[in-house]
């Protein structure tokens, strides 16, 4: 443990050649002692601008200070009064880009441990008696549509308010992208069920295997069912492809439905009825967050050799730092400036390799990133028994197809106002990866926060 | 959850369920299908929607017990709940305005899907000829009901048992030069993978516009998975978004034959440990 105080404290973790073999979780959290030193390195800026990094606006010097006064109960109410997701933003936030990264402490030392203490103090009040909760106090009914991030944060805030809230999920059971895809080593599912059921603990109910543009129209929420608002957090759902030869060959998978089947599904339970493949070999391409957790998957469900394949290098990979690190500890390879081309059958329609060719960096393109250019006669085969597609995802189009009068970009993102989630059709607001774009849990907690308010706004003005 | 209000078996390893869940009943259209689960470790499955009646409040399914999930549901009866049932999922089958002469053929127990597709047919002003084929008259399903929403049912068995002795194809072969109830303006073919192509093959030469609805595997049914692509005139489209109904001459039907064997091998593995479960509890 730290010696130095403009160290940050490290987080205690389970030792990379056990986990990378197990779906416990990696990061094991801060101790109270861990937790109060790190605590007492907060300078508590008389203007602290780590709060204008957080999309939900922590009020971070604030709560800091009672975990180093030992004042567990005052942390936990203020980081509570900002952020309904305050144990799965304590894992999954990129704090580093975010409050961390304008910490008064980042520039010369380390910034304090935001996230990490973000994480202890939501545990700890996992630990305690729920206080007594408030209740339904308004005539008006909200409908959520989708339960991750987004909707969850939305329907948080608009009960806490005295709204009747209800969720409709189109799977059986709530959490979208948090339950769906970030993986159990990362956010144990016993921490997202405890953050649904204080919702459902305020009186917001879930509605799980309906789908709205399907069982129901957005129009019969705001008519038949009197529904006063609806929120969108449908999220960005939709994988993308290569476009590839062999991309269709069995053993292929977007990363989208290997951690659906591992996740979701729970693949990695050997009760569960879903299969999964699990290669000796697999690739994944692409260089974020979801490659990083699928390629921890991919090792963890058994694969002896697994490897990330990137077009880019190290420098323009979008992966958070932890994620990158957590995985280069567990023995992922990596393989940058590398194309993928071609997905090798082994003669039976199943994978057997993938051809590449190294890259080497040009001009910045459009994205601001260099640009990766094929170097000549240098395509190459890796040997893999499973690629895993992790180049993105768009927002997935049931709802937005089937209902008339809500605007879209060409992309496929709802138009919603970026201050209020309001679109293109009255009373209805969206935010999150459904009008973003596939972004992070924070930013869609933010927008369904903001929403909220606006919801409130618009339906008790004044 | 959904309970199961009536079960029929229709063959020794097809049965019939009516599920009630009003939701899906109101929404449902034909060509849609609902995704399944049965128990907490229980993976999903797509099924079809046979038929569905909007004032009882009830969907029909026919599930084939031949994996270990279509087995679970398979051991259910009147009462039991179905833990999951989402949807309806997918596109309706687009239906011609009327005046038209719309063919559906049904293998195996795809006829059962026949049943809200030939009253949506006949309903819009169409008329409706239902063919279904099997085996054997001890395997032929629905037959009685497409009888009562159908213009006509065409009846065929391998043996001759029952109806024309020949498969579906021959039948709607004989359709399409004018016999029995004449040539069709549409086909949709419901069934195996390997009959549809057959239908597809059929109907090739004479331009008729003929739809098959596929039945990839699926992981969410929901558009999230991708694991349902199809390549459909060259173009990868998700089955359970985009379809699950496509045009027949433009289906790739080797790859979607290949790509519904990926797991072969672990569910035949899964349907014997079930097996072996099931046998020590009795």
């Amino acid at each position: 443990m730290p010696v130095k105080r403009f160290d940050k404290t490290p987080m205690p973790t389970q030792v990379a050649g056990m986990r990378a073999h197990n779906f416990l979780e990696v990061n094991e959290g801060y101790t109270e002692d861990h937790a109060r030193f790190e605590a007492e390195r907060c300078l508590r800026c008389q203007d602290p601008i780590c709060v204008t990094g957080c999309p939900v606006g922590v009020p971070i010097p604030q709560f800091i200070h009672a975990v180093a006064l030992g004042d567990m109960q005052g942390a936990s109410r203020l980081l509570r009064s900002a952020n309904p997701l305050a144990s799965v933003c304590g894992r999954v936030c990129a704090q580093e880009n975010q409050c961390e990264a304008r910490c008064s402490l980042a520039g010369r030392f380390n910034p304090v441990a935001i996230g990490h203490l973000e994480r202890f103090v939501a545990d700890w009040e996992r630990t305690q008696t729920q206080e007594a909760k408030p209740q339904i106090t308004r005539t008006e009914k909200v409908a959520i549509i989708g339960s991750g991030p987004a909707g969850l944060v939305c329907a948080g805030e608009l009960a806490r308010l005295g709204y009747s809230v209800t969720i409709y999920e189109a799977l059986h059971a709530p959490g979208g992208v948090l339950r769906y895809g970030i993986p159990e080593f990362r956010l144990p599912k016993d921490i997202l069920d405890w953050e649904i059921s204080l919702l459902t603990d305020l009186g917001v109910k879930i509605e799980c295997n309906v789908i709205i543009g399907r069982t129901l129209s957005l129009d019969q929420l705001t008519t038949k069912m009197g529904y006063s608002a609806v929120f969108i957090g449908t999220g960005a759902g939709l994988p993308q492809f290569l476009g590839i030869p062999g991309e269709n060959l069995v053993g292929v998978y977007s990363a989208n439905e290997y951690l659906t089947r591992v996740n979701l599904m729970r693949g990695y339970s050997a009760d569960a009825d879903t299969p999964v493949a699990h290669g000796e070999s697999v690739a994944i391409v692409g260089a974020g967050n979801t490659a990083m957790d699928a390629v921890r998957t991919a090792m963890r469900m058994g694969a002896s050799k697994a490897m990330v394949i990137y077009r880019r290098s190290e420098t323009e990979m979008s992966a958070r730092e932890e994620e990158y690190h957590h995985a280069k500890e567990e023995g992922v390879e990596f393989h940058w400036l590398t194309n993928p081309l071609e997905i090798i059958d082994d003669g039976n329609g199943r994978v057997s390799g993938l051809r590449c060719q190294r890259m080497v960096l040009g001009e910045p393109d459009k994205s601001g990133r260099a640009r990766p250019v094929a170097i000549p006669d240098s395509e190459f085969v890796i040997p893999v028994d499973n690629v895993v597609l992790a180049i993105g995802t768009t927002p997935n189009p049931m709802l937005t197809r089937t209902t008339a009068g809500l605007s879209t970009t060409p992309s496929g993102c709802i138009v919603a106002d970026e201050r209020t989630g309001s679109t293109s059709r009255s009373l209805v607001f969206a935010g999150g990866d459904a009008v973003s774009g596939a972004a992070t849990v924070i930013l869609a907690a933010g927008a369904g926060k903001r929403a909220a308010s606006a919801i409130h706004e618009t339906l008790n003005p004044g | 959850m959904s309970r199961i209000v009536e079960t029929r078996q229709l063959t020794p390893v097809t049965k019939m369920f009516v599920l009630d869940n009003r939701l899906i009943a109101e929404s449902a259209q034909a060509g849609q299908f609902v995704m399944l689960r049965v128990h907490k470790d229980g993976e999903r499955i797509p099924v079809t929607i046979a038929d569905y009646d909007r004032e009882a409040g009830t969907i029909t399914i026919v599930v084939q017990a031949v994996g270990a999930t279509t087995r679970r549901v398979d051991a259910l009866d009147v009462g039991d709940e179905i833990l999951d049932v989402a949807g309806p999922l997918g596109s309706p089958i687009e239906i011609p305005d009327g005046g038209a002469h719309v063919v559906g053929v049904g293998g195996g127990f795809g006829a059962a899907a026949l049943l809200c597709l030939m009253r949506e047919i006949h309903a819009k002003g169409n008329t409706a000829t239902a063919i279904v084929g099997a085996r054997n008259q001890d395997l032929l399903i629905m037959t009685n009901e497409l009888l009562g929403v159908a213009d006509n049912v065409e009846i065929c068995t391998d043996d001759g048992s029952a109806g024309m002795k020949g498969f579906v194809t021959q039948r709607l072969a004989q359709l399409i030069e004018g016999q029995g109830p004449g040539r069709p303006d549409r086909v949709i073919a419901i069934g195996p993978m390997a009959m549809m192509r057959a239908i597809a093959a059929t109907t090739k030469e004479s331009g008729i516009k003929t739809m098959v609805s596929m039945d990839p595997l699926m992981v969410d049914g929901t558009g999230m998975c991708g694991g349902c692509r199809v390549i459909v005139d060259g173009k990868s489209q998700f089955a359970c978004i985009d379809g699950p109904v496509f045009d027949a001459q433009l289906v790739d039907f080797d790859l979607a034959m290949r790509r519904n064997k990926a797991y072969a091998e672990q569910e035949k593995a899964a349907a014997e440990r079930l097996a072996c479960a099931t046998a020590e509890a009795v």
